[in-house]
């Protein structure tokens, strides 16, 4: 069997985002420091050698324009855009351009027009970034009608995501969680894709439903080996896409096991954790053994203390606790 | 003036005098109960869009503002459709999903009304950008208000559009209100084209009321735009006859102010005075205009009223392109 080579998260993303500039000439990257600079990240490094400051294009700070450019180029028909929101945390100030523009203009128009965005963004805590640099605001995306919404937590997941998202007709805000970037993994060199709406079942169980997003599916996965020791079998579930969401599958696997925890690091209420614990009740009600537990961040503005941030972060013993519960 | 041509003279008139009618007849309609929701009216300011759009071919972009019907007009939207997207009718040209704020015809290139102030000027400049890398000449054309001038979105567009020297003119319908609030209480600067200094483009102030000055401004904006000379910024000083909607008890402003900008700076007379004296055109081309127009409106308004509602089953569609497997648009 062909060994399959590891690359880091950042690199997959770069390979997707190659991938489409060389295949599509109406791909364009635009954002802070995505140029020369090649990312903060490094995701977009080597793309202006090989493109030229007309495809990647560094822009000022200013976000609320450059969104809104990139929204204007794609409902003209003329371009793909891939922009960069440097930080979740700086939706604020370009919020107006996604939930009201991106989101609803072919709604608005009548199913005319296409949206073909994608809004890449870094989520996040874990680099004492404090309460500004941190945030984990996927839910914002999820509650408005029209975005789709994509959370990687693998290298290949976000290789392949990426493509489908730039081929995508319709604004799609990619998240990518800061943690992840250097996290390695088996990833093809050939570009391939993986469709939206589909989760990925990260680990096969038959006891409890653990559904986790980017850097939780690895504290869950954790989790599930060491109890698998004492014979307690755990399935870890990763939406990818939390828009479209396969509800199909996280629904069967409750049907399955009976019991669910939600491991999701963000702010508890109104959150993505709420939401499927929703859908739980709602219609899987009958299949549930045990009342659902949610693992989420308080409510609280992300600290900057390590020792701080730490206690704020959904640790592997809240989730271990949590399953027992259900148990 | 510029020598114009009597087939674009007649246009000018056409477009300045169906815009002025349609805004008469939506006011009416809007009193009698038959169009929801806002609207807000172009009365007053037809020399803008029109003066513009005289440059402007099919392939050209522009946005627009919340008040839109004087811009989606003037770049040849379809009044059919336009008229009955007012009544929130299934033959509307958003199929009454968007009204009269959203007013939108992408097949003229029209990218928009916008409901949110400023909203959509970057997206003009989104449009010139793929113009500038697709190697095409066209242009795009952002309005907006002078109220939209003080927004991030104004300032930000508009930098981006200089450093990158792309094909957009932006202009500014300073009607010299804010919805109530009075130009000289929004800004410290005598007029908005001052700000063009600030992004090292040229900025230029018209006289709004007068087509033939804005016509002579756009002309040389939209040749510098199309030769990739980069962006301008015109400020058409005009004045909305109406309030900043219907139903608006304009307590902001005096009977007398309304009536003189009425007597004295009115686009469409302005028009008809300076082509009648100088024999570009003649009495009865214009009454024929007028008589064409007025049929066109009603035509237009008997459409949308006998045009359907919308079916129920149409509230989930048209919220995304590309299907997906998942679930897309949720319902419990």
């Amino acid at each position: 069997m062909a060994v399959v080579r590891e690359i880091t998260f950042a690199q997959a993303l770069n390979e997707a985002l190659d991938y489409e500039m060389s295949k599509d000439p109406k791909v364009v990257v635009m954002g802070e420091d995505v140029g020369q600079y090649g990312g903060i990240f490094g995701v977009t490094k080597g793309l202006l050698e090989k493109y030229g400051e007309e495809r990647v294009k560094d822009t000022p700070i200013a976000e609320s324009g450059f969104i809104g450019t990139g929204v204007g180029a794609a409902a003209s028909g003329l371009l793909r855009p891939v922009v960069e929101l440097m930080f979740i945390d700086f939706l604020g100030v370009a919020y107006d351009q996604i939930y009201n523009q991106a989101a609803k203009i072919r709604y608005m128009f009548g199913g005319k027009a296409k949206i073909p965005i994608v809004i890449r963004t870094v989520s996040g805590a874990g680099a004492s970034a404090a309460a500004q640099h941190s945030q984990s605001l996927h839910a914002l995306f999820v509650h408005v009608p029209g975005l789709k919404v994509v959370y990687p937590s693998t290298p290949y997941d976000a290789k392949g995501l990426l493509i489908s998202s730039i081929e995508d007709d319709d604004p799609v805000v990619f998240i990518e969680h800061k943690m992840l970037y250097g996290v390695k993994g088996p990833v093809p060199e050939e570009p391939y894709s993986i469709p939206l709406g589909e989760a990925d079942i990260k680990k096969e169980g038959k006891d409890v439903t653990v559904v986790a997003t980017a850097l939780m599916v690895y504290r869950a996965l954790e989790v599930a080996e060491k109890l698998e020791e004492e014979g307690i079998s755990v399935e870890v579930i990763d939406p990818r896409s939390l828009v479209p969401l396969d509800e199909e599958t996280i629904l069967n696997s409750i049907k399955k096991t009976g019991r669910l925890v939600i491991v999701d690091e963000a702010y508890p209420r109104c959150s993505f954790a709420t939401d499927i614990a929703a859908l739980a009740v709602s219609k899987a009600f009958d299949s549930l053994k045990a009342p659902v537990k949610l693992v989420t961040a308080p409510s609280t503005p992300v600290p900057f203390s390590p020792a701080l941030e730490k206690e704020w972060v959904p640790s592997t013993e809240k989730i271990e606790t949590a399953i027992r519960e259900v148990l | 003036m510029l020598e114009i041509p009597k087939e674009k003279l007649l246009w000018i008139y056409e477009t300045m005098v169906k815009i002025r009618e349609h805004e008469e007849r939506v006011a009416e309609l809007f009193a009698q109960g038959k169009i929801p929701g806002f609207v807000h009216l172009y009365i007053g300011e037809e020399a803008v869009a029109t003066g513009v759009m005289a440059h402007l071919r099919k392939e050209d972009f522009i946005t627009s503002t919340h008040r839109g019907h004087g811009h989606f007009i003037a770049k040849g939207g379809n009044i059919k459709a336009s008229m009955a997207e007012l009544f929130g009718k299934a033959t509307g040209i958003c199929k009454g999903k968007g009204g009269s704020m959203h007013i939108a015809d992408l097949d003229v290139g029209e990218l928009g009304a916008n409901g949110i102030v400023g909203g959509g000027i970057p997206h003009a400049v989104g449009a010139a950008l793929g113009i500038k890398l697709n190697g095409l000449d066209n242009v795009a054309v952002a309005f907006f208000g002078d109220g939209a001038s003080n927004q991030q979105n104004f300032h930000e567009a508009i930098n981006l559009a200089a450093i990158w020297k792309l094909p957009v003119v932006f202009v500014c319908e300073n009607n010299l209100y804010q919805i109530s609030l009075p130009y000289s209480k929004q800004q410290a600067i005598k007029s908005v084209a001052e700000r063009a200094v600030a992004y090292g483009i040229p900025g230029v102030s018209v006289d709004g009321q007068d087509v033939f000055a804005v016509y002579e401004v756009a002309k040389e904006a939209i040749e510098r735009a199309r030769n990739g000379e980069g962006p301008t910024i015109i400020e058409a000083k005009t004045y909305r006859y109406r309030g900043h909607f219907e139903g608006d008890p304009q307590i902001y402003r005096s009977k007398e102010e309304i009536e003189w900008w009425k007597n004295n700076k009115d686009p469409i007379t302005i028009f008809e005075k300076t082509v009648l004296e100088k024999g570009l055109l003649t009495k009865e081309e214009l009454d024929a205009v007028r008589e064409k127009v007025k049929k066109e409106i009603e035509e237009a308004i008997k459409f949308a009223e006998e045009s359907p509602w919308p079916k129920p089953e149409e509230l989930l569609e048209d919220v995304f392109s590309t299907p997906t497997k998942g679930v897309l648009v949720w319902q419990w």
